[in-house]
């Protein structure tokens, strides 16, 4: 930490690149400080293993009720508490396997790289000490393909914990084994959901199958108890079987403990990684904070902010204020998804940022739901021919009208005093199976919905009429 | 382990669950789903992607409906939601509505409007739903994809990919159900196609399932491509007869010509598939070389004459023949016909005294076998363990193939095959017994006398289906390995699993050997030695089915007079004296037994080709030109008598009822099996053992006369273990010599892991080379020594 | 011939003994499949179907799903330009056009020496450094302009061999479970006790 002037000034790491370090606690970023973070080395003289020796000293449900009392958040983006998920298995199924999300894809998301290529045996003893509590036998640690260094770092640290003892049979001379199996994919962002991931994980296409019947808790990989947690989730175990469950809550809020990692990137000063005090930093703060991105770039207005995610709808400067709590966030009309802020300034093309996403969601359709199969691509094609200044003002309704295939009724978004708007809370209701339908939707209508003006200004003065038959148009 | 399928029947518990669909009251079946229980009411959910006999996707999401939920109304599939106490579903509500009609457009969207040169136009699931369910028009003005169209994948089907809207359902069977996953989603997103690895066709013994379930024209079948529109069919109800599993089928007909087959879902058999055998081989009906007239040899050459000429030679010839000595007259065949055909021979022969009679053709087993407990293919795939005495029946019983697979897959039933060579089940089977053709009632005392075994038999039901596994092995060897399994567990019960179409109905309506006589083997031996005058092949060629080619061609070089009845000319009829033309399937009602004893309609469909006419009616003709007339007046009087002369037909179903489960032959009460212990000589380690059994696309008659199947029909060939061909020092594909007792034939040699060391396998009736030379019906089993040729 | 050599088959079974069921295998072959020849190939689809007991058209449906595998030779590098938001919001489309000027060739395709391949990528999960690229899957970040052109004429002249290794490779490193350590993968059919460490109590 430096200080100057008596104020925080926050630091980046070479080795640690987008990460910014801050004069605040650190649960999962307390290594990446040291040029060799990913050493079991260092790892060691850094409290490593301790949580797992903590664990390992106490019977596995005590462990588990630990992690429920903490409620740990799942940062993968739905936010659902950690050992309620690990509870949700059958009695007496076995066996049960841990799966871990590393295929981290969302737009505007960078984290669980950060955490893989800088303290992998973080991420390892956080594994253990999930297996071990949950009566988990086999990991997967599935990794996004496209992180090749992720995927060395992680390789090298589980050979280091295969090696020591930390991993395998009689784990520390206990009852306790399990294996990690690292395992990578090779480029499909829809295999982030947890069920594609385990198809993915089975050899097969990453189609993500049907809750229910496929909740992975009780019907999950080969059919069996599989839980699917995050990184940064399994991260967190560690420091709170270290610390204890009442350190980790007196960080944060009741409703959301301890800290997150927050992705800020776009249009402001000092673009960055960000571990955040969960429930009480507001978006404010961490746009504007001298110690976070200290404000707009170029001293420029902000424009609007997508607060969790490519999926997530927009915000604009009115919920600046609003803090990183779901409860808040999600009658506000967004989520908090998997922390993720990216923001547009004043000089921003609306319908052009918007498109960037509503190709990725088009593009990232595994085909199996019509709706998202054909309505993405229907989306992306009229919005393109609207940026290209060849659309109409049949194609805005058009847009909407084809959205509303996805995703039925009211599509939240959210309040804007100038344009007299009520929020629409979070969720939306979908025809689809899984959320990349509703995403490739989610930009359009947020900015048709926020910034129509600049639409209108786009498309021809021409209305054409629905036809019935294509290529006989008025 | 695997999640039991609640759509299928075990799986549901008895218990019922009251749900309301649109507020009227619905009794559903617990652990269904919404749109099983909707599809036994008036209201009508709309789908692509939701079949009953196959695990659900929910992928093309148009079977949206409303439950009512704590949270209020949610949109949900409902082929994936299962029913629960008192769940409220509403299925035409407005937004119900809108969001069907949102997926209706976006199937639309891409799919072309080639409706007017589509086959499936007209009876098009996307069509129908479009003009029900749908929008009334599109908004989609953009290109639509594109691909070729439309790409042959298999000899016989064609993938139209423009056509095609992703429903999973070919792909999901091939893997699924039919085990040949060879089709699959490729690519992703918007870009999603179903294609095959480039270059390996999709060749499936099941393909047509495929066409069948489409929604929509992407696939289709060479045989029927632009041959009619489904306004122009015409349609009944059948059961088909090209193997004795007996699957309900629909014959459709088109100005007097079958042009399609389409499976039929019942619960006891077939489930609605069909295997393409069965379901393409009604090109052979409109075979240009069908038996249009009767033929009566004069001098040398066989001339077309009319029936009563052809009758009253015929019953000159039996009655010269009779003359002399009633066991001068023998019968071979009426296992392709229908019980009332069998059972008016039976009834002309019983007039005659002539005993000699078999439906069989030497390479079936004894009869003895419906006399055991029987087990229904419910009861087969209901049973705890499954054990193959039989051949494969991929390759001969394709449809009972897919039911045991279901059985090993999904419903836990554990299969203990015992076998000389893998079979098609050999993947699913939970331990296989491999023996040396010749010891295998020895493999099957071993193998079922361990404490593993034991515990397994202990479980539950045992059902062993017991068939003719290799035509160079003596039936008994088979007989005595069903004896032991009844030792090893008294309370066994069989499946019989004779292939002949109606195999089962020929024997039990009296064409079996009467009074002690002798079998087709014993027949065709009494004709050898010139004491058979007169032998009428009742649509059997001998020379193609009975595995002993030498034994025919003797027998038939010394029968005075050979009487055919049959549809068309083939290597047994060439050189009759009297061919009589037969109304073929399609071309007459009656009634069929499939092998678990069901009884069902076959229906006629169009207009008997020229002359030709029903076998029981030649029979009846036959009878009153002998002056024994067994006093038949029509089908019905023929059924009327046939149920209460034979105590087996009496729950019979009327000839011309279409009523589509059939029913259960009466059963006798069950007798038990004891043979003695015997083994075949050891294999001199020179030689390898023959295995000689049967596949799907033999030569025969049906298939080499449907111009779409007679291409894949390949050439004979000798298979052995890969390590055997190393031994005999030969390359792949080249031509050996094979030679057994004083014969040899030269033929190509390939590998092939499915054959176990010290055997040789040969595919019975390919094309090609014969290899019958190297068969003799009175060996026990036949050891073959290979040669490469120098 | 190009399905999998000797050495890369042996690795190929000792990944398969790892899973459960062989066919998890099938992403890690496949990526094996390609480090050996650069891009999948047919026979290569084939090879791993028998591997690991499934038809070559499952092989291909899955293969063919993901993005990172190539049916046809590509360059021996992939620059991948991500398109997403945050970096599209920092000046990728710009980075894209100088790239495609630099190489001589448009967004897809590659150069005629077979040196390079340019493409467009989605979300590389380094939004904060936007704009990004990735070379065979090693990142550039914060990329300009001029820092585009040093790294194509450094790739070039092979001055970055070692950072970035030919495409199909991705981690240097593989797992190595040792088999005193390894606890081994058993088909879930034929496990039906609870872990031992929970002394036969049911976990929460």
């Amino acid at each position: 930490m430096v200080r100057r002037q008596g104020r925080t000034v926050s630091k980046t790491y070479v080795h640690a690149p987008g990460f910014v370090a801050g004069d605040r606690p650190k649960i999962v970023t307390s290594r990446f400080e040291f040029a060799d973070s990913y050493t079991l080395e260092r790892y060691l003289a850094t409290d490593g293993y301790k949580g797992l020796r903590a664990a390992l000293s106490r019977p596995a449900n005590e462990v588990h009720e630990d992690v429920k009392s903490a409620t740990v958040l799942g940062r993968g983006g739905a936010g659902f508490p950690a050992g309620v998920k690990w509870g949700l298995t059958p009695q007496q199924v076995w066996p049960r396997y841990l799966v871990v999300n590393g295929d981290e894809s969302e737009p505007g998301t960078y984290k669980d790289r950060l955490l893989m290529e800088c303290d992998p045996h973080q991420l390892i003893e956080g594994c253990l000490i999930a297996c071990y509590a949950a009566g988990l036998s086999q990991c997967f640690l599935y990794i996004r393909g496209e992180m090749a260094v992720a995927q060395e770092r992680v390789a090298a640290a589980l050979n280091e914990a295969y090696a020591a003892g930390y991993i395998g049979k009689n784990i520390l001379g206990s009852k306790f084994s399990v294996d990690i199996i690292l395992h990578w994919g090779a480029g499909a962002y829809v295999v982030g959901e947890e069920t594609a991931l385990i198809e993915s994980l089975e050899g097969n296409r990453g189609m993500p199958r049907l809750k229910p019947p496929f909740f992975p808790a009780a019907n999950g990989l080969y059919g069996q108890p599989t839980i699917v947690n995050n990184v940064e989730t399994l991260a967190n175990l560690p420091w709170l079987l270290n610390h204890g469950v009442a350190a980790y809550t007196a960080i944060g809020t009741k409703t959301s403990p301890g800290t997150r990692m927050i992705a800020v990137s776009g249009h402001v000063k000092r673009p960055g990684v960000y571990e955040i005090i969960n429930g009480t930093t507001t978006f404010r703060d961490l746009i504007y904070g001298q110690e976070f991105c200290g404000g707009i770039r170029n001293g420029n207005a902000l424009k609007a902010f997508v607060p969790g995610g490519g999926s997530a709808p927009w915000f604009t400067p009115d919920q600046l204020d609003l803090p990183f709590e779901a409860s808040q966030v999600g009658p506000a009309g967004s989520m908090l998804g998997s922390g993720a802020v990216m923001v547009m300034d004043e000089t921003t093309d609306i319908p052009a940022a918007a498109l960037t996403l509503t190709h990725f969601y088009a593009h990232e359709s595994c085909g199996k739901c019509t709706p998202c199969r054909e309505g993405g691509t229907w989306l992306e094609r009229i919005l393109r021919r609207v940026v290209d200044g060849d659309g109409t003002d049949a194609d805005l309704q058009q847009l909407l009208e084809v959205g509303a295939m996805i995703c039925p009724g009211a599509f939240p978004h959210a309040a804007n005093e100038k344009l007299g708007l009520q929020a629409v809370a979070f969720p939306y209701k979908m025809t689809t199976i899984c959320f990349v339908g509703p995403s490739a939707f989610a930009p359009v209508h947020s900015a048709l919905t926020l910034f129509r003006s600049e639409f209108e200004a786009r498309v021809k003065k021409r209305v054409t009429i629905p036809v019935t038959a294509v290529g006989v148009s008025v | 382990m695997t999640i039991v399928d609640p759509t299928k029947e075990s799986a549901v518990d008895p218990s019922v669950v009251n749900i309301t669909i649109n507020n009227k009251p619905v009794v559903a079946r617990k652990g269904e789903f919404i749109i099983a229980a909707a599809d036994r009411t008036d209201d009508f959910i709309p789908r692509f992607c939701y079949h009953p006999r196959m695990s659900s996707v929910g992928m093309c999401r148009q079977c949206l409906v409303e439950v009512e939920t704590p949270r209020g109304p949610m949109i949900v599939v409902s082929c994936m939601t299962p029913v629960v106490e008192g769940q409220i579903v509403r299925t035409t509500t407005d937004s119900v509505k809108k969001a069907q009609e949102g997926v209706l457009e976006l199937l639309l969207a891409n799919h072309p409007l080639d409706c007017p040169v589509c086959d499936k136009g007209g009876e098009c699931p996307l069509q129908d739903q479009a003009f029900s369910h749908g929008p009334g028009e599109s908004r989609f003005v953009e290109e639509k994809r594109h691909y070729e169209k439309p790409i042959a994948i298999s000899d016989i089907v064609y993938l139209d990919r423009e056509r095609c809207i992703l429903c999973d359902q070919c792909t999901r069977f091939a893997d699924e159900v039919a085990g040949d996953a060879l089709i699959t989603f490729t690519s992703r997103g918007n870009d999603t196609q179903v294609l095959t690895f480039p270059d390996e066709p999709f060749s499936s013994y099941f393909s047509g399932n495929t066409v069948q379930i489409c929604p929509v024209g992407a696939l289709t079948a060479k045989p029927y491509r632009f041959k009619a529109r489904p306004w122009d069919l015409e349609q009944t109800e059948s059961t088909c007869t090209s193997c004795s599993v007996g699957c309900r089928t629909v014959v459709q007909s088109s100005r007097d010509e079958l042009v399609r087959y389409q499976g039929v879902d019942i619960d006891p058999v077939n489930w609605g598939w069909l295997c393409d055998r069965g379901r393409y081989n009604f090109e052979s009906v409109n075979s240009p070389d069908r038996l249009t007239t009767p033929l009566v040899k004069t001098g040398t050459e066989l001339a077309a004459t009319s029936w009563s000429v052809a009758l009253e030679t015929t019953a000159r010839m039996i009655r010269l023949a009779l003359a002399g000595n009633a066991n001068s007259v023998a019968i071979l065949g009426g296992a392709r016909g229908t019980n009332e055909d069998a059972f008016a021979w039976a009834m002309l022969a019983d007039k005659l005294g002539i005993d000699q009679r078999d439906s069989q053709l030497g390479d079936g087993l004894s009869p003895e076998v419906f006399n055991l407990a029987q087990a229904t293919i419910d009861e087969t795939c209901t049973a705890s363990t499954i054990i193959l005495l039989a051949p494969d029946l991929k390759e001969e019983l394709p449809v009972l193939y897919l039911r045991v697979r279901d059985a090993a897959q999904k419903r836990k039933s554990r299969i203990i095959e015992v076998s000389a060579r893998d079979s098609g089940l050999t993947p699913h089977a939970w331990r296989t017994v491999g023996f040396e053709p010749g010891h295998q009632a020895q493999a099957v005392r071993e193998a079922l006398s361990t404490p593993e075994m034991k515990e397994q038999l202990a479980r539950g039901q045992v059902v062993v289906v017991v068939g003719r596994p290799n035509l160079a092995e003596n039936e008994m060897f088979t007989l005595q390995a069903l004896a032991e399994v009844f030792v090893a567990e008294p309370s066994v019960k069989v499946l019989p699993v004779l292939r002949r179409g109606n195999v089962r109905g020929a024997i039990a309506a009296g064409l079996t050997p009467q009074n002690n006589s002798g079998d087709a083997i014993d027949i065709l031996n009494a004709a050898a030695a010139g004491k058979i005058d007169c032998l009428i092949l009742l649509g059997a060629d001998p020379m193609a089915d009975v595995p002993d080619s030498g034994l025919v061609q003797r027998a038939f070089t010394q029968v005075k007079n050979l009487i055919s009845i049959d549809t068309m000319i083939n290597d047994s009829n060439r050189n009759a004296d009297v061919i009589l033309p037969a109304a073929a399937y399609g071309e007459k009602n009656g009634t069929t037994t499939n092998l678990e004893g069901r009884i069902s309609n076959v229906a006629q469909k169009i207009t008997p080709r020229g002359t030709s006419r029903p076998d029981w009616m030649i029979a009846t003709e036959l009878s009153i030109s002998l002056g024994v007339d067994i006093g038949v007046s029509s089908l019905e009087d023929l059924n009327s008598k046939l149920v209460g002369a034979v105590a087996a037909f009496a729950p019979s179903i009327d000839a011309k009822s279409t009523h589509g489960d059939g029913v259960l032959m009466a059963r006798e009460t069950p007798v038990t099996i004891s043979g003695n212990l015997s083994r075949a000589i050891d294999r001199n380690a020179y030689n390898l053992r023959l295995v000689v059994s049967r596949t799907m696309y033999d030569s025969a008659g049906s298939t080499v006369s449907s111009p779409s199947l007679a291409g894949i029909v390949t050439d004979a060939a000798i298979f052995v273990n890969p390590l055997d061909l190393g031994r005999i020092g030969v390359a792949e594909g080249t031509n050996v010599r094979v030679g057994a007792e004083g014969t040899n034939i030269v033929i190509v040699i390939k590998s092939h892991n499915g054959v176990h060391r010290g055997t040789a396998w040969l595919p019975f009736n390919h094309t090609g080379v014969d290899i019958r030379p190297l068969l003799n019906i009175s060996s026990d089993v036949v050891d073959v020594r290979i040669e490469p040729i120098k | 011939m190009s399905r999998l050599n000797e050495t890369n088959t042996k690795s190929a079974r000792e990944i398969i003994a790892k899973y459960p069921r062989p066919k998890s295998a099938l992403i890690p072959l496949l990526h094996l499949s390609q480090e050996q020849n650069g891009y999948i190939t047919r026979e290569a689809m084939q090879h791993l179907g028998e591997l690991v007991g499934v038809t070559s058209a499952e092989v291909y449906g899955t293969a063919t799903f993901y993005e990172m595998f190539k049916f046809e030779p590509i360059g021996k590098y992939l620059i991948n330009i991500c398109r997403t938001m945050s970096c599209a919001l920092m000046g990728a489309n710009e980075l894209m056009h100088h790239a495609e000027k630099k190489l001589g060739v448009n967004a897809g395709g590659t150069t005629p020496d077979g040196m390079f391949t340019l493409a467009h990528a989605e979300c590389q999960a380094a939004c904060t450094e936007a704009p990004t690229l990735q070379v065979n899957y090693r990142y550039r970040l914060r990329v300009t302009p001029t820092d585009l052109d040093n790294l194509i004429d450094n790739l070039r002249d092979g001055k970055l061999k070692d950072e970035f290794p030919p495409h199909g490779v991705l981690s240097k490193v593989r797992q190595i479970i040792p088999a005193d350590r390894a606890v081994g993968a058993k088909d879930p059919e034929d496990v039906n006790e609870s872990p031992a460490w929970l002394d036969g109590k049911a976990a929460l």
